[in-house]
């Protein structure tokens, strides 16, 4: 018997407790309406696992389960197996954070993908732990201040680059991974589309602007998830099979800064010479993606030599050891 | 019909018979030749489940808890440092309420690292919230492991048989393999009221907090409290069908008249039992008990069949690091609860595979209790030389 709620057609409905302007809410609303009741959800421990559930009550209108921060994509791997011993073809969702998708999720997320398992995951990334209180990650971009990578006299934020998670991904021999932000709906909707059309694991890795830990007014999401993806910093892929087969092209890049700018996390950055070196080697990074994803015509015109430094020692080293390119020691 | 089977295989055979849908597990020692035999029967065709090589057990007990919340019976199985890493989901998979069924073929723990027997694994997993079942033979892992289906889905509740790693799970033992139509019989097809499904649509694993988690905790316990009467009367079910009883919560031996009596668990009965023996044909008043249900902890059953008993001396092969004999412990609590003041001795022995032979087992029988001395346990003589216990 079909016991849901008819009056409410959201999988992800009203009432939750996100911040406002939350960025992984956003997503998620835009994922589960795309991908509808018809699909059991499994959540990691995180933000949209907590803002969604409190004592008795649920935000979620779909079959939907929480068992602890690491083990999403087994769950989901041993949900998706009691489908098919069942003859069923439900769709299995996971939704995880960035924590529970390239730190503490990321082994049980690559047993899931090398055994095969017919399961979308879904990482919503806001570059850090945003649950606990802002501490970094792994896909925490270099030089972002979080709780556990402050800024200080020896350190000018996080000292190690954001993982390239998704080429990590896509080397399992992965039938489709993309990345995807709430500013291109239209772009999110094709790839969740496009994903819920393919058997087999599949991977879409949402950037979400998180108003409390990137210190950015709460109506600026979108606009900082659209900056994230015109600068290069974040550029919009698909991969099938390992292969790139889809780019976002760029009409023009704009500079890092017009996206940095807006955030308190990368604030320390701005007015010493110390964060002036790191504001260029973001620069460096984005004009490198650009040029690793093709997103320009022409080739872009920044230097990208000193993208290649991607290992930063820390505590007091961090700073003192960084120029190595010309175009470092020329600029400083 | 009875066969000779090796433990492992024995075990993987009753699993078959249970039908599980799904099977997840990751090899250790002393587990392994239960998943090899499981993987061959899938293999086979023997055997209709998805086998699934997990990528750590913390995986293996994270896809049977997604397996049975998505309506499928599953099975697992580990040991040692297998089952420690996959505590934190054994806990969650307790508080889901998710009727999982497991075997921990009992091994040692690291540092150093052992793979022979002694139950420190499963013990340190006695505040999860499974309910545990120690056998003592092949015959009787397989006629729990059926029963453990049983119970873990009439109660919601997960179960863990634990099996002596090599003791049993690598000694070949003559069993008597129940049929599948019986099995079938005893064990209807696994249903679950909160099956994750789109047209009823659930939420579970949310959060809680202050207002009502430890209403949630004081069920979990009330329900673990309330298997009691299911083990006994499943096991007495399973007695009327097949003809053979494992002593629901505990086994009494010989405890008729006995002054002194013997406790402990698993596979190190038989040769306690042995040891009652030959101090009865000697004139000593001895008897046995065997606890096969240790969660739930069957105080008040402990406290009847050990109430004419004036010296108790618990054997356990596990040790809580800094305080001492675990059993000891919780069985001292029940005595002392229903005001008696009984004096048990603690003895920790067998550990990392060592044998507590009959010898060993009579000569603490021997020993005078260290009570006195103001010392809650005592570990068990090495080894003990067959004419040195012989006290004629
Ligand atoms: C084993 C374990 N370690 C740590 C935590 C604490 N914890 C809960 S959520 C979280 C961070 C979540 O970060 P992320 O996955 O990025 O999700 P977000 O909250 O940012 O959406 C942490 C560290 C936990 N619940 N379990
Ligand atoms: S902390 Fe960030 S991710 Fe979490 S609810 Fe608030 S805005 Fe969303
Ligand atoms: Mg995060």
């Amino acid at each position: 018997m079909d016991k849901r709620d008819p009056f409410r057609h959201n999988v992800l409905t009203s009432g939750h407790r996100a911040c406002s302007g939350c960025g992984e809410a956003m997503a998620a609303r835009m994922v589960t309406d795309l991908i509808g009741p018809d699909a059991i959800y499994i959540n990691a421990t995180g933000c949209l696992q907590v803002f969604t559930t409190h004592n008795q009550q649920s935000a979620w209108q779909a079959p939907w389960i929480h068992s602890v921060f690491a083990n999403a994509a087994a769950v989901a791997s041993g949900v998706e197996a009691a489908l098919r011993a069942k003859g069923k073809d439900t769709p299995v969702v996971v939704q995880a954070g960035d924590g529970g998708t390239f730190d503490i999720g990321l082994q049980c997320l690559s047993g899931m993908i090398e055994r095969g398992h017919d399961v979308l995951f879904v990482c919503y990334d806001n570059e850090a732990y945003m649950n606990t209180g802002v501490q970094r990650s792994s896909s925490t971009p270099h030089a972002v201040r979080t709780t556990t990578s402050p800024p200080g006299r020896l350190s000018q934020g996080k000292h190690h680059l954001k993982k390239d998670v998704i080429s990590i991904i896509a080397a399992h021999h992965m039938p489709y991974a993309a990345t995807a932000t709430i500013a291109y709906f239209p772009d999110l909707k094709a790839k969740v589309e496009k994903a819920m059309r393919i058997k087999g694991p599949r991977f879409l890795q949402i950037l979400s602007p998180c108003p409390l830990g990137w210190v950015h007014d709460s109506a600026l999401s979108v606009t900082v998830s659209r900056l994230a993806v015109e600068t290069g910093l974040f550029p919009l892929i698909e991969l099938e099979h390992g292969e790139l087969t889809g780019v976002m092209r760029l009409a023009e890049q704009k500079p890092v800064e017009e996206y940095l700018r807006p955030q308190g996390r990368f604030k320390h950055l701005f007015g010493s010479k110390a964060g002036a070196v790191e504001l260029r080697h973001l620069q460096a990074l984005a004009d490198a993606r650009i040029r690793r994803y093709g997103l320009l015509d022409a080739d872009t015109q920044w230097d990208t030599a000193c993208a290649m430094q991607s290992v930063r020692h820390g505590r007091g080293g961090y700073a003192s050891s960084m120029p190595t390119s010309e175009a470092v020691k020329n600029d400083t | 019909m009875k066969q000779l089977l090796e433990g492992s295989q024995a075990v993987a055979e009753a699993v078959r018979l249970c039908r599980p849908q799904v099977v997840a597990a990751y090899p250790i020692t002393p587990q392994t030749h239960i998943i090899e035999h499981l993987a061959q029967q899938v293999a086979n065709g023997e055997l209709a489940a998805e086998f699934i090589n997990a990528e750590s057990e913390f995986g293996a007990a994270s896809i049977v808890l997604g397996a049975v919340a998505g309506g499928a019976r599953a099975f697992t199985a580990t040991a040692s440092q297998g089952l420690l890493l996959m505590t934190e989901v054994l806990y969650n998979i307790a508080g889901l309420r998710l009727p999982v069924v497991m075997v921990c073929a009992n091994r040692a723990v690291g540092a150093p690292i052992n793979i022979f027997s002694d139950h420190q694994d499963s013990m340190a997993l006695r505040d999860a919230g499974w309910i545990q079942l120690y056998v003592e033979s092949n015959q009787e892992a397989v006629d729990t492991l059926i029963q453990a289906y049983r119970i873990a889905e009439a109660c919601e509740l997960p179960v863990m048989v634990c099996m002596d790693g090599f003791f049993l799970t690598h000694t070949f033992e003559s069993v008597d393999l129940p049929t599948q139509a019986a099995v079938d019989d005893f064990l209807p097809p696994f249903h679950f009221v909160r099956t994750l499904d789109p047209a009823d649509p659930m939420t579970l694993g949310g959060g809680s907090e202050a207002d009502n988690y430890q209403e949630y905790r004081s069920a979990q316990q009330a329900a673990v409290e309330d298997a009691q009467p299911v083990i006994e009367a499943f096991d007495a079910e399973f007695d009327d069908r097949f003809g053979r009883a494992h002593g629901g919560l505990l086994q009494a031996y010989r405890l008729d008249g006995a002054e002194t009596a013997l406790l402990g668990m698993g596979s190190l009965m038989g040769a306690v039992r042995d040891v009652v023996d030959k101090l009865r044909d000697r004139g000593q008043a001895v008897g046995a008990l065997r606890l096969r249900c240790f969660r739930p902890f069957p105080a008040q059953a402990l406290v009847r069949y050990l109430s004419g008993v004036q010296r108790i001396i618990v054997l356990e092969k596990a040790i809580s690091i800094g305080a001492g004999g675990i059993l000891a412990s919780e069985l001292r609590a029940a005595l002392h609860q229903a005001g008696m003041m009984t004096p048990v001795e603690s003895v920790i022995g067998g550990l990392g595979g060592r044998d507590l032979t009959p010898q060993v087992i009579e000569s603490v029988f021997h020993e005078t209790s260290r009570d006195e001395m103001g010392a809650t346990f005592r570990f068990a003589p090495d080894h003990v030389m067959p004419d040195e216990t012989d006290h004629g």
